[in-house]
């Protein structure tokens, strides 16, 4: 009887633990506050979010030049960008990789791609690579959707643009203009992270 | 007591629920193996992936998460080679999950598989419905690759890494002790 008593016991601690426990990770969760930062875009100009006084909030991405999951989503983010940037969401894309690391994603190579593409959203380099691990980046592409709330930015949503990097036209569900759609509206995103295949951020450590 | 008689019964259901399934889907893999040739690719949903991930025949599976376009993988590929050649009498297997692009088999996957002289088991994972599965190998995989899952039926450890030989090894030396 007490065997059972103590391995009730132990698989009830067992489950609570499995549930609880979190792993060790740096970064933002939804609910976070999140740093502004101040990086050179590819026209030269130094961006920072305080910068964008009438805007509700922002749709940061972390995305690059050699991802080839970047490159299927490029369209996609323009997209969002024209969609949200005239309703107070614009899109700010950062590039976090070391370019001696991955020599194409250099800011000389930045300014090719956002040319090339029509880029309609600052496209910044993470000089030093100092802002994508205080967010928690780990990929590209690798959205970070932020609300004004008085003077601070809290984190609404992490994760992925929606739920088919191929095949557009194959998208159910499109997360990332859910998620602004519902801060549009006065609500909290029902679904606040998502999870999709990406690129490593490419370092020298 | 009663209740406590109830819950261990439910817990005796769920054990033995798993272990049903988890011969089915062994079953299922050997029939599949027979009538793929050998040559072959094998294109995969999570469905499909799932039992390889969860063998329970004594043997200690690496699972590589990999593509041909990315650069730290092809960079750690001859490093789960090595390990496949050393360790193979040794109950090990290494299995290279390719997260290639479905329309780019023919023209990229399988071309660089032959350059590579590729000795691994190989298969592609093209299930589009990415924050489902990602969550199921690892609730600490974000989706970055390359990510390693290695495992047997005692231990199971998941890394969202690039590795180098010795320290792939001492993992796997781990589970194998």
């Amino acid at each position: 009887m007490k065997a059972i008593k103590t391995v009730l016991v132990l698989s009830v601690f067992t489950l609570i633990t499995a549930f609880t426990l979190k792993p060790v990770e740096s970064g933002y969760d939804v609910g976070d506050t999140a740093i502004d930062f101040k990086l050179k875009n590819v026209d030269g100009k130094m961006i920072s979010m305080s910068d964008y006084k009438n805007a509700k909030g922002f749709i940061v991405i972390f995305t690059c030049n050699t991802c080839p999951y970047s490159v299927a989503y490029e369209d996609r983010i323009i997209a969002l960008d024209k969609k949200y940037k005239k309703k107070g969401y614009p899109v700010i894309a950062i590039n976090p990789n070391d370019p001696s690391a991955s020599p194409n994603d250099s800011f000389e190579d930045m300014k090719v791609r956002a040319r090339e593409k029509g880029f309609t959203f600052p496209y910044l380099f993470d000089d030093g690579q100092k802002v994508y691990p205080q967010y928690g980046a780990t990929k590209t592409p690798h959205v970070f959707i932020l609300k004004k709330e008085n003077k601070n930015l809290k984190v609404a949503y992490i994760g992925a643009i929606d739920n088919n990097s191929h095949k557009p036209a194959a998208v159910t569900k499109k997360y990332a203009e859910d998620a602004v759609d519902a801060l549009l509206s006065g609500k909290n995103p029902e679904k606040t992270t998502s999870r999709a295949i990406g690129c490593t951020i490419k370092t020298n450590y | 007591m009663r209740k406590l008689f109830g819950f261990i019964c439910v817990l005796f259901v769920l054990v033995s629920c798993k272990t049903e399934t988890k011969k089915a889907s062994v079953l299922q893999e050997t029939q599949q193996g027979k009538t793929e040739p050998t040559q072959k690719i094998p294109v995969y949903t999570y469905k499909e992936l799932a039992p390889l991930l969860t063998k329970n025949d004594g043997k200690t599976y690496v699972i590589n998460f990999w593509a041909t376009w990315c650069a730290p993988c092809v960079k750690e590929l001859p490093y789960f080679e090595k390990l496949n050649t050393v360790y193979k009498g040794k109950g090990v297997e290494v299995i290279l999950v390719s997260l290639d692009f479905p329309d780019q088999l023919k023209s990229k996957l399988i071309p660089f598989i032959q350059k590579k002289k590729l000795q691994s088991k190989v298969v592609l994972m093209v299930d589009p419905d990415q924050d489902t599965w990602i969550p199921k190998i690892s609730k600490n995989w974000s989706g970055a690759i390359p990510a390693t899952l290695i495992y047997n039926k005692e231990e199971r450890r998941f890394f969202e890494k690039s590795f180098q030989y010795d320290e792939l090894e001492n993992e796997l030396l781990k589970l194998l002790k």
